[in-house]
């Protein structure tokens, strides 16, 4: 079959540093042509230390009509894929030909202005689009009607609510047109009842024979979404396969996160009182390679040699997520009532499963002397993942919140 | 326990997969021979592309509605600022240099003659300010969506003839106040307009996107705005010893031209000739460049 999308050596390169840097002023600019005259302007700080490469030779092509998942971790270069192919940002090396419109939804309600009707923001957000006002026009009714916001069409937007906005801006995207709909999960916002729709209209799309990009954190929905999945890690494609067996592979992966670290004798960080041997998070019966899922026990062992006699350590974990939030500190002591001798010592603790969310997870180890003061303190020690299990059912993107425990429910009928 | 989560919204994925192969079966979309669009690193001489402007027309209307609609959403005058501005710099450039300073002005009333410079001139001058800003003030957009990005410099032009319109109806008061009478060669305004305005899209598409790269141009351009107004004879009329002015400044000539229209005299078409050149190559050499600039937008701004 001819493919819909053929993607050639796609590669994309970006400077580092552009993060922090957001733009240059003309004085550097200036001062740089000065300091090196015969460097070209565009050429300067492109050397290999200076960039890196977001995407790196990919190949793939999409048949009309399929649905593909694009997975991987934060930072695999699946968002600049999507960005590539809704054309906002070029390409370094390579190619994509495209054999059919793209309308891409990377986030809901782009070019929504707060001041301006919800009448006047479909068609705004309709023609940044793409579509044409006729087009808008005809399709107008069926936008309100998914939206459920008749009642506000004249009201600015900004005096919605977040969940009328978000549906109305979906509403608008999700009905264009186009041969190939390229989706984020961002746009997986709101209310369970409305993710149910946009997952709805999404199988609606694919069932029109049209094709689908899906990128997406949540393994569930692409199993159930997609017949094909794109595993990228760091910029490359681990594998491109049936999406079963493409999953599966990704979840056993435990990549882009330091569940172990280890050290040779001569370099253990550490000072007189101790020294780190090794430190590592793991599933219970699983091996630090793999994912850690939410319903695993997590086991975090702690390898060291205490250097003193007659020591009294103890050991302290700081659990922030990746946003920085400070899940928890939880302290222990490493032999209650009892002084440890000189030796090589291992220490393990237990999260009970079902406890955390499906997010990244940041331990930081303190140790403590005599439960007074700070012996060793080892930043970021362990950086792991928890992957999902079926409970996220078909909520797209992770729960919001830094845990998500099981509770023991019950409903006890009264009167 | 593990059944929380589970709402009835998961689809059955052998049931999805039925429904895609039916689905799929007869109704499979004819593909074109040619890709509708090949996406690669661009070459360094670039196309301007003008059919994707064209189709993005509509874009172009709405954005340029947008501007319109919200500049004067909450604010007490309104659209009363359009003739503000340019009412309040007329009395205070007729009392300091129509009186005080007694510069000339053509033979006609000093106030007038000020008006009939800053109606221009202000369209200009907005126009330059709002377009020299509008990508940055649109990045929001630009790492969002695909569109031509020259939409947005051009649309935010636009906007400002709207503001034009109204300071007009004052024009037209004043014409009728000191009885100046109306000639035929008011016709020439449409004319100058469509120059103006194609200046200021030459001339802010290419501040707009240089902004992008150096933010040293949102504070450049307003002092080169107000030089622009000395050395664009809005005061007092070019004098015929500095003449050369009118071509080398082509909104110099296009000032000039407008109070010919309005007041009936006779125009030097030289220069307007010249200017209406000059708008043209600053227009074509500002639209290459945004081409060359706009890839790196995105990763940029």
């Amino acid at each position: 079959m001819k493919p819909i999308i053929r993607v050639e050596n796609l590669s994309k390169r970006y400077r580092l540093g552009a993060q922090q840097k957001l733009y240059s002023t003309l004085r550097e600019s200036l001062t740089d042509a000065v300091r090196a005259p015969f460097r070209s302007f565009r050429g300067s700080g492109d050397g290999p230390k200076n960039s890196f490469w977001a995407l790196k030779d990919i190949n793939f092509e999409v048949n009309p009509g399929e649905v593909v998942g694009i997975i991987g971790r934060n930072g695999a270069g699946k968002s600049t894929l999507l960005k590539i192919l809704s054309r906002i940002t070029e390409p370094t090396v390579g190619k994509i030909e495209l054999y059919g419109r793209v309308g891409s939804l990377l986030e809901v309600g782009t070019g929504f202005h707060p001041e301006l009707t919800g009448r006047e923001n479909i068609f705004l957000n309709g023609a940044i689009l793409g579509m044409r006002r006729e087009e808008i026009a005809k399709k107008f009714d069926e936008i309100v009607d998914f939206a459920e916001v008749e009642q506000f069409l004249d009201t600015p937007v900004k005096h919605y609510s977040s969940g009328m906005y978000m549906r109305l801006a979906f509403a608008v995207a999700a009905n264009l047109e186009p041969e190939v709909l390229v989706v984020d999960e961002v746009l997986a916002v709101g209310d369970a009842e409305f993710q149910k729709k946009c997952l709805g209209k999404m199988s609606q799309v694919a069932r029109a024979g049209r094709t689908v990009l899906f990128v997406s954190h949540n393994m569930v929905a692409v199993k159930n979404l997609c017949e094909r999945a794109i595993y990228l890690q760091r910029g490359k494609i681990m594998l491109d396969a049936e999406v079963k067996s493409t999953v599966d592979y990704y979840l056993q992966q435990g990549i882009d996160s330091l569940a172990e670290r280890k050290w040779a004798e001569s370099e253990m960080p550490g000072n007189n009182v101790l020294r780190v041997k090794r430190v590592a998070v793991y599933g219970a019966d699983k091996q630090p390679n793999e994912a850690i899922l939410t319903t695993d026990n997590v086991i975090i062992e702690t390898e060291f040699y205490n250097n003193l006699d007659n020591a009294n350590l103890d050991i302290t974990w700081d659990l922030t997520d990746n946003q920085g939030t400070h899940v928890a500190h939880i302290g222990m002591v490493c032999s209650p009532g009892k002084a440890m001798k000189k030796g090589y010592y291992r220490t393990c603790g237990v999260f009970p499963r079902n406890i955390f969310n499906t997010k990244k997870y940041i331990l930081s180890l303190m140790f403590g002397l005599n439960q007074r003061e700070v012996a060793y303190r080892m930043e970021d020690a362990l950086i792991f993942d928890v992957e999902d299990d079926l409970r996220r059912g078909n909520n797209f993107s992770q729960f919001p919140g830094v845990i998500h425990p099981i509770c023991e429910w019950q409903t006890t009928f009264l009167a | 326990m593990n059944s929380i989560g589970e709402s009835p919204a998961i689809i059955n994925p052998a049931q999805l997969a039925e429904q895609l192969e039916l689905a799929n079966a007869g109704n499979q979309p004819q593909l074109p021979e040619k890709p509708l669009v090949v996406i690669e690193p661009s070459r360094s001489w670039v196309a301007l592309n003008l059919r994707d402007l064209w189709h993005y027309r509509d874009l172009l209307y709405i954005l340029t509605q947008r501007d319109v609609k919200i500049r004067y959403k909450q604010t007490i005058l309104g659209a009363a600022w359009a003739i503000i501005q340019p009412l309040l710099t007329m009395l205070i450039f007729t009392v300091f240099f129509g009186s005080i300073a007694g510069l000339s002005s053509d033979n006609v009333p000093y106030p007038l003659f000020a008006y009939a410079g800053l109606l221009p001139w202000t369209f200009f001058s907005n126009a330059l300010t709002n377009s020299g800003n509008s990508l940055v003030g649109n990045s929001n957009l630009i790492t969002k969506v695909y569109f031509p990005r020259m939409v947005i410099p051009i649309a935010s032009v636009g906007s400002g003839l709207v503001d034009f319109g109204i300071a007009f109806i004052l024009l037209i008061g004043l014409m009728i106040y000191y009885a100046t009478g109306f000639s035929l060669s008011l016709l020439m305004l449409p004319v100058l307009v469509v120059l103006t305005a194609t200046l200021a899209i030459g001339i802010g598409m290419w501040m707009s996107a240089l902004n992008v790269k150096y933010r040293d141009i949102r504070y450049a351009l307003p002092f080169l705005i107000q030089l622009g107004m000395f050395a664009s004879g809005i005061i007092t009329p070019i004098p015929e010893k500095w003449r050369f002015l009118l071509f080398l400044n082509p909104l110099a000539a296009q000032i000039a031209a407008y109070r010919a229209a309005i007041f009936g005299k006779s125009f030097d078409w030289v220069a307007l000739g010249v200017s209406a050149t000059l708008t043209f190559i600053v227009l074509i050499y500002s639209a290459y460049n945004f081409r060359r600039m706009e890839k790196s937008f995105a990763d940029v701004v």
